[in-house]
């Protein structure tokens, strides 16, 4: 039995994009913290941190979920992606990344992160949704800026090839 | 805003979430999917003293077909219920609900036992587990017990389970041979309901109806197809409507009024044997 | 329109972004020992403080300082405001709180965590007062006052008067009035605010780091709540933003109030605004009520307007308000040829959030009264709305036109626009699709709005607030300063810098397509830097990313600095060339004679002279190192002495039309089709333009059927959180067929206009129109929500 006090800072390890890595602390700090500034991972962002907005979402063991429903020591020894495992080491952008550029699918880019993610589950179980599913996955998520046409055209692209 | 401070447990076994639940009580708060319990706790309405996390708890992991029921453990996320591959011809009703539960995202995460506990009113799956006059299986160090459904969920937020109980399992009645049809509107895709309609064929021309979103739980009634109109209609006049602002208790009872029929129909014309 | 202009070129930004490498405000690394601050609020709409007790609170294990209103007011001025009022405003509530959420005290500490826990240990005691929520109620004598001082809520009334309107409803054949209330909200951007203040107590000093947007005539105001000169207080805006829409103006009370917490701990203090404190206290729009009346003869026409605008800015005026009364003063007949009016704008203090800045400026709250006045018109009068529009719109032969109320509309053909737009939008299948769901028993309507898009501010027009001879006192306010400047590095590598703020406008992408266009290189070979350091960069009070100032503004900016720059490295390679400058052009990264295209030099061999060998230089010419380019265009003059005011440089045209159709199921209005024409003179990159017009068209969607700031009658928030202030995902938003007339600017070299805000005025008041036609009813309020429609619906009923 794992157990952490409140004011405890215990040493949460996990992987992240492929790496080991661990920080300290204590039971209450959100993933979506822990992730940005214990690891340094910046490019998860928050936008609501009540599970709304989707900015925050992360893959846990391959599944796409709100990292600020999630507390850090949940995802102890779990493996966890974010969207700078994304891209290949030399900066190409995978096919979605493309296809986001392409289509215009982002503007000031803060809620593309977690868009991204969601879809990196999503496409690998579904890679040839409708595009009524697409709409579906999307709709966990908000955007301020594009209203929305060029990132479902982007996973339509996406789901084409 | 972050949550206040509280102690972490992640047991290994069901026994220790029982031992944590008899020694804390109403201090605990069983974390599994988080996706309600979360928010509260980031929005500082809450101030549990510890969360027992069952998230990883193999034992509460399973979807269980006793034949009459299928059994779902606490720890089962809407989104594993969804790709169990029986669910469309044992529980067509809960397939169709389960599309409208959240988005993908919190399905992922959010569990099935946790939709019931949370006992919201619109919410869709206590809807479908009262209509289908399902159970909730409390387990305690005192045992194991069963509720139906409508007597565990009592009002807003509201449920029967006592201090020292886990909601181990929710048990859905297989209803695989009758027609079924569910709908909802909501402000926005994903939202949770202002009116959910639900309605499951019985003998004899009579569906039986459950409506969320117009009390603090889910309402059933029996209705006669061919009256459909008319029995809603009456019932969506005796009743309240719950206030809030996205929905006056008028705009509800006239939703009700336009959804019921169209589900009632739906459900009587609906091909059964898993496909509905 | 070039090589690089006018191309869809693909987004320089987006690399960085698609990979997690963006550098937001909370992504920047901090100095070693930065605390973190938490703001505690008010849960009262209006209260005396009787007394704060902070001592259980500052003695929690981690916790630097609790600050107060006490310690603000010690420590700081109040904010300067554009109307001068008795009414003071501090970075924290003093003596009294006017809104729920005002910020009451700063709790900082060594976590957030541990600042939100110490924030619950502080104790106020409130003696509650009467709040008043309602504008038109808070006018009432009788109203509680927000500012005793001040004896009214009512702080601003100004009079205008153009032409006469007292002739023309005294002509007229008819005068059809109407009430039309606009609602509060905001655009919410995902990313909430963010400070970093550092303090240098040596030199009395203040370093901040803020996602602060512009216009950066608030640094003078920060500062000199600050107390100290500009030069002390370095702004430094980070190089990506996650999102503005006007609301990052707002930021700038949390820049003092974090400063002065970092003076006070002697520590640099970081605060992130999380998205409760957001919707409750970060900004909105104000909401609106105007009452206006047309004089019409039979036939439609319109020949005068009254106008009673009162404008809801909540609980303090601040700077630059009351802007979204005054940035549309020129326009406020919109694409109408009407001469004869008179105006009244009015400024009402409530017990709300302050309202500011939001994308759109105004032009929601004019053209839903506007365009409902139009089309409430026609049914009066039993005309096709269309006609009415039409017969209206000002004449394509009028152009260049000045307005009545002083604007000088630059280009345009809108008759010439709508009868495009009605032919290739097909109004014929809107008109069937209306007959078809009709005929089955379903509500089904159509609208129409035509909108005039003002870009690039007059930094004069809010003085038109004050009266002729006021301003004679305060001294000259006109025009607008745009800079941006192109330097060349040793080896010849061009970057770019300017005066605008990155909020995803796609500005790198566009500036390296006009420095690109003029020095025959490609975008990518241009590096474009836009975070802003107010004490290196170059800046005027009009910077920032605002009011659609870009197109017009900073990137005529940049195509000067580049034009400059092209010219130079003509004159410095004609010598390496050993031909004439005429002779000379910079094409394919090259720079060649014209006449013999063989005999070239690479770009960076001649653009590198001015490093490595300056005495190369032609005679008298100074290296070829940097050139910035300054625009101030001359038509933005002040306000004339009878309150006429141009308050913008260029005018876009907007007509839209849509369908939609109750739900009869839900109540929701459903958009069934929506067609959007825009004249925004040169399209200056096809797809950064359709992407902004989306974008403008999702939030245009939100305002009319989903967003509103709710406060129940005590004044209580309603829409804390994003479940309860809804945003609209995917689902929500309906397709836009977008189509372009192009009216070049006669005004800009590059002749292209705004378009990133046009759609956030003319698309509710386009569903407006067409729920009313779906209804038949006369009043529609927005958000049109299922609960309102519901109401109307039964309301008609009886
Ligand atoms: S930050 Fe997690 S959903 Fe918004
Ligand atoms: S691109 Fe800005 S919020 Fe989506």
């Amino acid at each position: 039995m794992r157990r952490v006090n409140r004011n405890e800072r215990v040493r949460i390890a996990l992987t992240l994009n492929g790496r080991r890595l661990s920080a300290e602390a204590e039971p209450r700090m959100l993933l979506s913290d822990f992730l940005r500034h214990g690891l340094g991972a910046t490019g998860t962002h928050v936008g609501c941190e009540h599970g709304v907005c989707g900015s925050c979402t992360v893959l846990i063991d391959g599944v796409a979920q709100r990292s600020c429903l999630t507390l850090a020591v949940q995802a102890e020894g779990r493996e966890v992606r974010t969207v700078e495992s994304l891209a290949a080491p030399d900066g190409t952008l995978n096919p979605l990344q493309q296809a986001f550029r392409a289509n215009h699918a982002l503007q000031c880019g803060f809620c593309t992160p977690g868009i991204l993610m969601s879809f990196t589950d999503y496409l690998a179980r579904n890679p040839k949704p409708t595009i009524e599913q697409i709409r579906d996955v999307l709709s966990g998520h908000l955007c301020r800026c594009t209203g929305y046409a060029g990132i479902v055209a982007a996973i339509e692209e996406v789901a084409k090839r | 805003m972050k949550p206040r401070p509280f102690d972490y447990v992640r047991p290994d076994t069901v026994e220790e979430v029982l031992e944590l639940l008899a020694e804390y009580g109403d201090d605990a708060r069983v974390l599994a999917g988080g996706q309600s319990l979360l928010p509260m706790l980031n929005l500082r309405l809450l101030e549990p003293s510890l969360l027992i996390d069952i998230s990883r708890l193999a034992a509460l992991d399973t979807i269980h077909d006793r034949g009459d029921a299928i059994e779902i453990g606490a720890a089962v996320t809407q989104n594993k219920l969804m790709s169990w591959a029986p669910l469309q011809q044992k529980l067509p009703l809960v397939a169709l609900a389960l599309n409208h539960v959240g988005h993908f995202q919190t399905r992922n995460k959010g569990t099935v036992c946790g939709s019931i506990a949370h006992a919201d009113p619109s919410a869709e799956l206590p809807l479908v587990l009262a209509l289908l006059g399902g159970e909730v299986v409390l387990q305690s160090r005192r045992g194991t017990f069963t509720l139906a459904a409508a007597d565990f969920h009592q009002d807003m937020l509201t449920t029967a389970r006592k201090a020292d109980e886990l909601v181990a399992a929710v048990r859905f009645p297989v209803v695989s041979r009758q027609g079924v049809a569910f709908q909802e509107v909501a402000r926005r895709h994903g939202d949770f309901a202002i009116i959910a309609v639900a309605a499951v064929m019985q003998d004899a021309g009579q569906a039986r109806v459950g409506v969320g979103g117009m009390a603090g739980r889910p309402l059933l009634r029996e209705i006669k197809v061919e009256r459909a109109a008319e029995a809603i209609g009456a019932w969506a006049d005796e009743l309240e409507g719950h206030e809030d602002l996205h929905a006056s208790g008028a705009l509800r009872r006239a939703i009700f009024k336009r959804l019921g029929p169209p589900v009632i129909a739906a459900a009587s014309t609906a091909k059964v044997g898993g496909t509905a | 329109m070039g090589e690089q202009l006018g191309k869809p070129v693909l987004r320089k930004e987006d690399l960085a972004l698609l990979s997690g490498r963006g550098r937001y405000a909370d992504d920047l690394p901090v100095p070693v020992g930065t605390l973190h601050a938490h703001v505690l609020r008010s849960p009262h709409a209006h209260a005396e403080i009787v007394h704060i007790d902070t001592a259980k609170a500052a003695g929690h294990e981690g916790v630097w300082a609790v600050i107060t209103g006490e310690d603000v007011r010690r420590l700081s001025d109040p904010f300067m405001a554009v109307i001068k009022t008795p009414v003071t405003q501090y970075s924290l509530a003093v003596e009294r709180v006017r809104y729920v959420g005002e910020p009451v005290a700063l709790v900082v500490a060594e976590s957030r965590y541990i600042a939100e826990d110490a924030a619950e240990l502080i104790d106020i005691d409130y003696a509650p007062l009467d709040a008043v929520l309602d504008p038109v109620a808070a006018c009432d004598g009788a109203a509680p006052l927000l500012h005793p001082q001040a004896k009214t809520n009512e702080i601003s009334v100004r009079d205008f008067r153009y032409g006469d309107p007292d002739g023309a409803f005294a002509r007229a054949d008819h005068r059809i009035a109407m009430t039309v209330p606009f609602p509060r909200l905001s655009f919410t951007p995902i990313e909430c605010y963010v400070v970093v203040a550092q303090h240098n107590a040596a030199e009395g000093s203040y370093d901040v780091l803020a996602n602060f947007q512009g216009p950066f005539s608030m640094h003078p105001v920060m500062a000199r709540a600050l107390r100290v000169s500009g030069p002390k207080l370095r702004l430094r805006i980070p190089p990506d933003s996650g999102g503005s829409f006007g609301i990052k103006l707002s930021v700038f009370p949390y820049v003092v109030l974090i400063a002065l917490a970092a003076k006070i701990t002697g520590r640099p203090v970081k605060w992130v605004e999380d998205r409760i404190e957001h919707l409750v206290a970060a900004s909105s729009g104000p909401n609106r009520v105007t009452r206006i009346e047309a004089a019409v003869g039979n036939d439609g026409r319109v020949l005068g307007l009254r106008l009673d605008q009162l404008e809801d800015y909540g609980a303090f005026l601040r700077a630059p308000m009351p802007g979204p009364l005054y940035r549309m003063h020129g326009a406020v007949t919109g694409a109408y040829d009407i001469r004869d009016i008179a105006v009244r704008n009015r400024v009402v203090l409530t017990n709300k959030m302050p309202a500011s800045l939001i994308r759109g400026f105004g032009g929601p709250q004019l053209y839903l009264a506007l365009e409902r006045l139009m089309h409430r018109i026609a049914v009066e009068l039993k005309l096709d709305p269309l006609d009415v529009i039409k017969r209206n719109l000002i004449p394509a032969q009028k152009f260049p036109y000045r307005t009545a109320a002083g604007a000088l509309y630059d280009s345009g053909d809108y008759a010439r626009a709508v009868e495009i737009a009605i032919g290739q939008g097909r109004l014929d299948d809107l008109k069937r699709r209306r007959a078809a769901a009709r005929a089955a028993g379903r509500s089904y309507g159509i609208g129409f709005a035509v909108v005039v898009e003002p870009a690039m501010s007059n930094m004069g027009y809010l003085s038109t607030v004050m009266t002729a001879s006021a301003r004679e006192k305060a001294g000259p306010k006109n025009g607008a300063v745009s800079m941006a400047t192109v330097n060349i590095d040793p080896l010849g590598a061009v970057t770019v810098t300017a005066d605008v703020t990155v909020q995803g406008q796609s500005h790198e992408t566009v500036l390296a397509q006009i420095v690109a266009e003029e020095l025959g290189l490609t975008p990518d070979d241009i590096e474009v830097v836009l975070e802003m350091d107010t004490a290196k960069d170059q800046w005027s009070i009009a910077a920032g990313t605002y009011s659609s100032r870009f197109a017009s503004g900073t990137a005529v900016a940049a195509h000067k600095a580049a034009v400059q720059m092209r010219e130079k490295l003509k004159a410095i390679g004609a010598r390496q060339l050993n031909v004439l400058p005429e002779d000379v052009e910079l094409a394919q990264g090259k720079i060649r004679s014209r006449s013999n295209p063989d005999n070239a030099l690479p770009f960076g061999r001649v653009a590198g002279t001015s490093n490595w060998a300056p005495t190369l230089l032609p005679e008298g010419m100074a290296p070829a190192l940097s050139e910035t380019g300054v625009w101030t265009p001359p038509e933005l003059e002040p306000p004339s002495s009878d309150d006429r005011i141009n308050t913008s440089l260029t005018y876009g045209f907007i007509f839209d039309m849509c369908g939609v159709e109750i739900d009869p199921v839900s109540y929701q209005v459903r958009v069934d089709r929506y067609v959007s024409m825009h004249d925004a003179g040169r399209v200056m990159n096809p797809v950064v333009a359709a992407g902004q017009i989306r974008g403008a068209f999702a939030q245009g969607v939100a305002a009319a059927l989903y967003e509103e700031f709710s406060y129940n009658d005590e004044g209580a928030f309603l829409s804390g959180t994003f479940a309860d202030y809804l945003v609209p995902t995917v689902s929500e938003i309906p397709d836009v067929e977008i189509l372009h007339y192009e009216s070049p600017s006669p005004l800009t070299p590059l002749g292209a206009k705004g378009l990133a805000e046009g759609n956030c005025m003319s698309t509710p008041a386009c569903i407006a129109n067409a729920i009313a036609d779906a209804l038949g009813v006369d009043e529609v309020i927005l958000p049109a929500t299922p609960r309102r429609i519901h109401a109307l619906m039964e309301k008609a009923k009886q």
